[in-house]
């Protein structure tokens, strides 16, 4: 082998022929070659470069050279091992459907094959014709006896075998031919017919006299069909020899190899009948070719036309076959086949169906309510075909109406939604959002229709869609409050106004902005007939002005307070006037006032003043809270002075509350309440006797009462 | 309280599995960001993320200072930045502004932002808005569940009531969904689904979507049943006083995350003590469930039974002293130091609740359940308002009043309004807009009840539309109805016998005698009769939207089999640790297991609080 590596060609040189030609040979050489073929360098050592490689012949002296060439800069130079000098030039050359091997015809009658890596030479053989033939292929199979070249002239087939034999085949019409992984098939105008050879098994069984297992048990059957003995001697036969296993196969492998039904059928019973004599044999294969026959049958029915070999079928597998149904729009077949070799939905039927209805709405004499109405009647609810894909296909035929028609059907909303939007139907889009429960998607669609929108429509839109508009509200709150209140405004919200105003009021700084907010939460809140929240806005503006005044006047730091912190801190300053006048202008509770004038007087510890103020008028809270905010600040003294005023009800807790058992004893005893004897009781310790002595006493003569 | 419990309670599956799965995934998305890098964590994320990846995880995997989002400029110095968030619009935009400071600093770091549970297309648009969008990666780590102890996951969710109740933003309904999807493909199939309300119907319609998208793999179940229940059914029981002690114990400490901080009250040192409450502390464990009453008793038991245990040592020869110092002594010292916190804890609490205050509290909530003496209450409620005793509490008692007697008399409704808005200032008219919308604060409708014209209507037009009138109608106001309620489904046991808390002999045991959950008996009843039949009248009441659905996966339904007594209880929108204590106590009476699935622990004060409005 001589390699060498070629420089860039220099401009001078002309191409001959672009693109079917790498440029590196140009520079060797600048005519046309008189034969060329590709041949896949997969199957030879150059794996990683699945090139097209040439084979180029000259009129070099001493007979031919073959350029080999896997790169354009890489060319060697090799010659047909054992090709003989005098065979001449090389015209036609053919590379096997696998690739592997290579058949060269020279202009002296010579065939030469071989393998296409030119390792090696398989034979020779002088067909005795010079006219170049006008077409030269391989016919062989996998695995293949008689690897065969077939040349074709005007009107004759030459087959040529590696064992030197020719046969000769007359054409009736002119033909064409084309090589297939299994034979060559002869196209003529009006026929197709296959060349194959004969699989091995097939001629196991039908040679004549042949004593094949298979040719046996298909023996075996006939004569069990004519209800002869002899069957049972063929039977025998094979049982002897231990092979009906094997029998069977060959039926089996050779009925897939059959064409016509009747030998198919004629195998399968063949097998069928010898696998009943037989245990543990697994029934698979024969099943499985009879179903795949079944199918192979019903493909190469005259309506379809697909002439598939049982190899060919097998190498292109049943997708392959769908999938050529479908482009062939054999719908019906398709899915009959799916069903019955019981495909899984979505890799089948479903996928057939899809094909079927993205055909379907193109369909343009038909209307879009029957269109979507046979697709539906068709394809149901069938797993794996979306309707939105379907839809989606009507919409790029400019059928929007149908496309909508078809998207009610979609299941899952999610996906119309996309494709609604697109078709500009985005409030049909924004109901399907709301429907999928994806808040998400929902999202999507409202800034789509903000962005789409005026203002107005787009807020009409959301106030039938209330997820959308609470999502939107919750949006807004965040990043665009003043969108939040064109949006009450639109829907006349009022009370909802009141609430955004209040809380703008707590944005604000200055007191005077505060207050306009509060009067816009007044107006509304009026508006909303809520004339609790209005009334309660009002006294907050007017504690708020009260607030300032005090602030301004004696610094007290009220602004912002509650009514309540506010007249605490006024009477922790001692600005009681004040504090009474806040009471008397809010309609403060008499308990509230009392009980914050009670705690504030006790805690800044101004004992007559509390005095004073019990006896302004009958205390609203009763007088036992008195007894306890003084314990709480630590003055027993003091509170031993309302224990009197209390109601007879409290007064054992109030004499408690002071620590006074004795009283409460006596309290008790006089009310003769068991309860309340017992609460002091267990109040008692143990030096406390006289007080437990009487209490036992009380409540041992109440007993006997 | 073992007295009438089933032996054959079944085994809880293996919730840590919830743990390793999402601590692997955050492994991964924390590699995804090679070389070093600062975290920033959402504050309501730490906890949760402590309990799945602890700092020297995060260290293991290149993470180098852990910061909290404080929406401040910030002061890393790494040039990878991770913020590891809630799908939050502020928080996306604070991260916006630190982008845009370095970017205006002329600094060149890389950000990666890592939501949690998802992320939420408005964090993306408000990242596109700032023109982010390009300078930042974004991921989603699918932490959608916690496992706080060995039968309660949390999905640490506590804005789900506020969001989904209050403002009707749906956007979590989703995450709910995929979190039941979570536990359908680790524990399921479930052969049975129950649920009621609004939410938990589009939480089952989107876990059900998305078992329909993916394919499940045929497996053994360990979790037969479902039931789905929203917080909006049930607000009585999250708004009474809880006395069971882990629910006391969440009411005075607050039980974050499954973990408590004792102060110094309790501690009786100068620093305050985080204990981990489950059932792996044991002395926790045995009085979690119990009524407060008797937590003293158990724990002086528990004491002496300790002191036996030390005292062993008496008169034992070397060899045996060796012995129980290797085997026994660590145990006893760790349980000693239990309970001393548990013991100094109850004190804590008896001193803030034994008070005459507390007592009257209950007493008032007690006769608010029943329906007696209710102006004493509303008087009670006034003082509670009027002396400022707590704003929370006084709220509380608002709405407890409010739901119990299907809203108050115009005449209270308005001056209670108008007193507590003195006490606490006016900005609480939004606290008290938001309460009415739930529901929980409302004026009694004179004449004709909405229930009734409902059905009315109902009958009059077909069921969609009927739907639509209900949520229409139930948006105007909602009612509780539940006086109804209690009579139908006998939640108030009759006063008149007396009720040993040693010895419950139903749930109502957990609100001292007083008051079965609704939330609980509902469940009881539902598991009782197979589904809703029977209960039409008390799903009208509630206001429907109730639900049953039995499995596809008819062929592996075994009836009898262990899964089929392991429930999901999926509380949407929060429980409480009573409602927990109440559903264990169930479980051992009928031979179930109970698996809590929460939205977030919540409690009288965490649910009013979310729906405060003030701006203090």
């Amino acid at each position: 082998m001589q390699a060498f590596t070629i420089r860039p060609p220099p401009e001078s040189v002309p191409q001959v022929s672009r693109g079917s030609r790498p440029a590196g040979l140009s520079s060797l050489r600048t005519d046309r070659p008189k034969s060329w073929c590709p041949v896949d360098l997969s199957s030879t050592s150059w794996t990683t470069r699945p090139a097209l490689l040439w084979y180029d012949l000259g009129q070099v002296s001493r007979g031919t050279r073959v350029p080999h060439l896997s790169d354009p800069v890489l060319m060697c130079l090799q010659y047909p091992p054992g090709l003989s000098p005098q065979a001449g030039s090389i015209v036609s050359m053919s590379v096997s459907f696998s690739y592997k091997y290579l058949a060269l015809f020279t202009d002296t009658g010579h065939l030469w094959t071989g393998l296409s890596s030119l390792q090696e030479r398989l034979s020779e053989v002088d067909t005795k014709r010079t006219a170049r033939p006008k077409q030269m292929l391989w016919c062989r199979r996998p695995r293949a006896q008689q690897p065969s070249v077939v040349l074709m002239w005007d009107r004759l087939l030459l087959v040529v075998g590696a064992c030197n034999d020719t046969i000769q085949f007359p054409l009736e019409d002119e033909s064409v031919l084309v090589a297939e992984l299994d034979g060559v098939r002869i196209i003529g105008p009006s026929s197709q017919e296959l060349l194959q050879e004969v699989p091995v098994v097939c001629q196991d069984i039908f040679k004549i006299a042949s004593m094949a297992p298979g040719a046996l048990l298909l023996e075996a059957h006939r004569e069990y069909e004519k209800s002869s003995q002899k069957a049972d001697e063929y039977l025998r036969e094979i049982k002897e020899q231990n092979v009906l296993g094997d029998a069977v196969r060959q039926c089996v492998e050779a009925a897939a190899h059959e064409y016509d039904p009747d030998t198919q059928k004629a195998l399968m019973r063949a097998a069928s009948f010898g696998k009943c004599f037989l245990t543990e044999f697994s029934a698979e294969e024969f099943v499985t070719t009879c179903r795949e026959l079944r199918v192979l049958n019903a493909v190469r029915e005259r309506g379809v036309g697909m002439p598939l070999t049982h190899t060919q079928f097998k190498q292109m597998t049943l997708q392959v076959l769908i999938d050529r149904l479908v482009y062939r729009q054999l719908y019906p077949l398709a899915m009959e086949i799916c069903r019955y070799l019981k495909i899984p939905d979505y890799q089948g039927v479903s996928r057939v169906l899809k094909h079927w209805a993205s055909c379907k709405v193109q369909q343009k004499d038909l209307t879009d309510e029957a269109i979507a109405r046979a697709v539906c009647a068709k394809v149901g609810d069938s797993p794996g075909v979306s309707y939105s894909d379907v839809a989606a296909k009507a919409y790029e035929c400019g059928r929007t109406e149908l496309a909508i028609k078809l998207l009610d059907f979609e299941a899952r909303s999610g996906e119309q939604v996309p494709l609604l939007l697109k078709m500009k139907r985005s409030q049909l889009a924004l109901s399907k959002a709301v429907e999928s429960g994806d808040t998400d998607l929902v999202y999507t669609v409202v800034t789509y229709l903000k962005n789409e929108m005026n203002r107005g429509d787009f807020f009409m839109t959301l106030r039938n869609q209330p997820v959308a508009l609470s999502l939107y509200r919750q949006f807004c709150k965040l990043q665009e409050p003043q969108t939040l209140k064109d949006l009450y405004n639109q829907d006349d919200d009022h009370q909802e106004l009141g609430n955004f105003y209040v809380t703008a009021s707590y944005r604000e700084k200055r007191l005077e902005g505060r207050l306009s907010q509060l009067q816009g939460a007044v107006d509304e809140y009026n508006k909303a007939k809520n004339d609790f929240a209005a009334k309660a806005t009002e006294d907050e503006m007017r504690l708020l002005r009260f607030q300032r005044k005090l602030d301004d006047e004696k610094g007290a730091g009220l602004l912002g307070l509650s009514l309540q912190a506010t007249m605490e801190a006024l009477m922790s300053l001692g600005l009681h006037k004040q504090a009474e006048q806040l009471y008397r202008d809010f309609r403060v509770p008499d308990k509230r006032f009392w009980w914050l004038k009670l705690k504030s007087l006790a805690e800044k510890e101004q004992w007559e003043e509390l005095e004073k103020f019990s006896k302004s008028k009958k205390s609203p809270i009763g007088y036992l809270a008195f007894v306890e905010v003084c314990m709480k600040n630590n003055n027993r003294y003091e509170a031993k002075k309302y224990v009197s005023k209390v109601t007879p009800e409290q007064r054992v807790k109030a004499h408690l509350a002071v620590g006074d058992l004795e009283g409460a004893a006596d309290a008790a005893i006089e009310r003769r309440n068991e309860a309340e004897m017992a609460a002091v009781l267990s109040r008692c310790a143990a030096s406390d006797r006289l007080v437990v002595d009487k209490l036992n006493r009380a409540r041992a003569s109440g007993a006997k009462k | 309280m073992a007295h009438s419990a089933r032996r054959d309670s079944p085994e809880l599956p293996d919730l840590s599995l919830l743990k390793r799965l999402v601590r692997d995934q955050l492994i991964y998305l924390l590699e995804q960001l090679p070389g070093k890098k600062d975290l920033f964590i959402d504050s309501d994320l730490m906890s949760p993320l402590d309990r799945i990846a602890n700092v020297s995880i995060l260290k293991q995997h290149e993470v180098d200072k852990l910061y909290k989002v404080e929406y401040k400029p910030i002061s890393s110095i790494s040039d990878q930045l991770c913020f590891l968030i809630r799908p939050r619009i502020p928080t996306v935009k604070w991260i916006c502004d630190v982008v845009n400071a370095d970017k205006a600093a002329g600094k060149y770091r890389r950000y990666k932002i890592i939501f949690t549970p998802q992320k939420f297309y408005a964090c993306e648009a408000v990242l596109e808005e700032q023109g982010i969008f390009g300078d930042v990666t974004t991921d989603e780590w699918a932490f959608y569940l916690l496992p706080l102890d060995d039968d309660i996951i949390s999905l640490e969710l506590p804005e789900f009531f506020r969001d989904n109740f209050l403002a009707g933003d749906q956007r979590w309904v989703r995450t709910a969904g995929s979190a039941l999807h979570l536990l359908h493909s680790l524990f399921g199939p479930f052969s049975k689904v129950y649920g009621i309300g609004r939410c938990s119907k589009m939480t089952y319609e989107s876990w059900r979507e998305q078992v329909e998208e993916g394919d499940q793999k045929p497996r053994l179940a360990e979790i037969g049943n479902v039931f789905l229940i929203d917080r909006d059914v049930d607000f009585v029981t999250p708004l009474c006083s809880q006395v069971v002690y882990e629910g006391l114990v969440d009411d005075i400490f607050r039980i974050k995350c499954g973990c408590v901080e004792f102060g110094t009250d309790v501690t009786s040192s100068e620093k305050s003590i985080k204990v981990m409450l489950n059932s792996k502390d044991k002395v926790f464990n045995e009085i979690r469930n119990e009524h407060f009453s008797n937590v003293f008793g158990f724990l002086s038991q528990k004491a002496r039974n300790l002191q036996i245990a030390y005292d062993k040592r008496q008169g034992m020869d070397i060899k045996q002293m060796k012995a129980f110092v290797s085997e026994e002594l660590k145990g006893l010292k760790q349980e000693h130091r239990l309970l001393t916190l548990h013991i100094s804890a109850s004190e804590s609490i008896m001193k803030k609740k034994t008070k005459q205050d507390f007592q009257e509290l209950l007493k008032t909530e007690h006769c608010l359940l029943e329906g007696f003496e209710i102006r004493e209450c509303v008087s009670f409620i006034e003082e509670h308002i009027n002396r400022q005793v707590s704003m929370i509490e006084s709220l509380r008692l608002l709405c407890l009043l409010s739901v119990t007697e299907n809203g108050l008399l115009p005449k209270d409704f308005r001056s209670l309004k108008a007193q507590y808005l003195q006490s606490y200032g006016a900005d609480h008219l939004l606290t008290f807009s938001n309460l009415k919308q739930l529901g929980l604060l409302v004026e009694q409708q004179p004449g004709e009840t909405l229930t009734v014209m409902e059905s009315k209507v109902g009958k009059l037009v077909n069921d969609r539309t009927a739907g639509k009138l209900t949520d229409a109608f139930s948006s105007l106001a909602k009612k509780s109805n539940f006086r109804a309620l209690s009579r139908k489904l006998n939640l108030v046991p009759k006063s008149d016998e007396e009720y040993d808390l040693r010895v419950p002999r139903d749930m109502a045991y957990i609100f001292s005698g007083a008051y079965v959950p609704l939330s609980c008996k509902l469940i009881e009843q539902v598991l009782e009769r197979d589904g809703w039949t029977g209960l039409e009248e008390v799903t009208r009441l509630i206001n429907g939207h109730e639900f049953a659905v039995t499995g596809s996966s008819g062929a592996d339904f075994k009836p009898k089999s262990d899964a089929q007594r392991i429930i999901l209880v999926m509380f949407l929108g929060g429980c409480t640790f009573s409602e927990i204590s109440a559903l264990r106590f169930l479980g051992k009476e009928k031979g179930y297991k109970f698996i809590v699935v929460t939205t977030a622990i919540t409690n009288s004060s965490r649910l009013l609080e979310a729906l405060l409005d003030n701006h203090v």
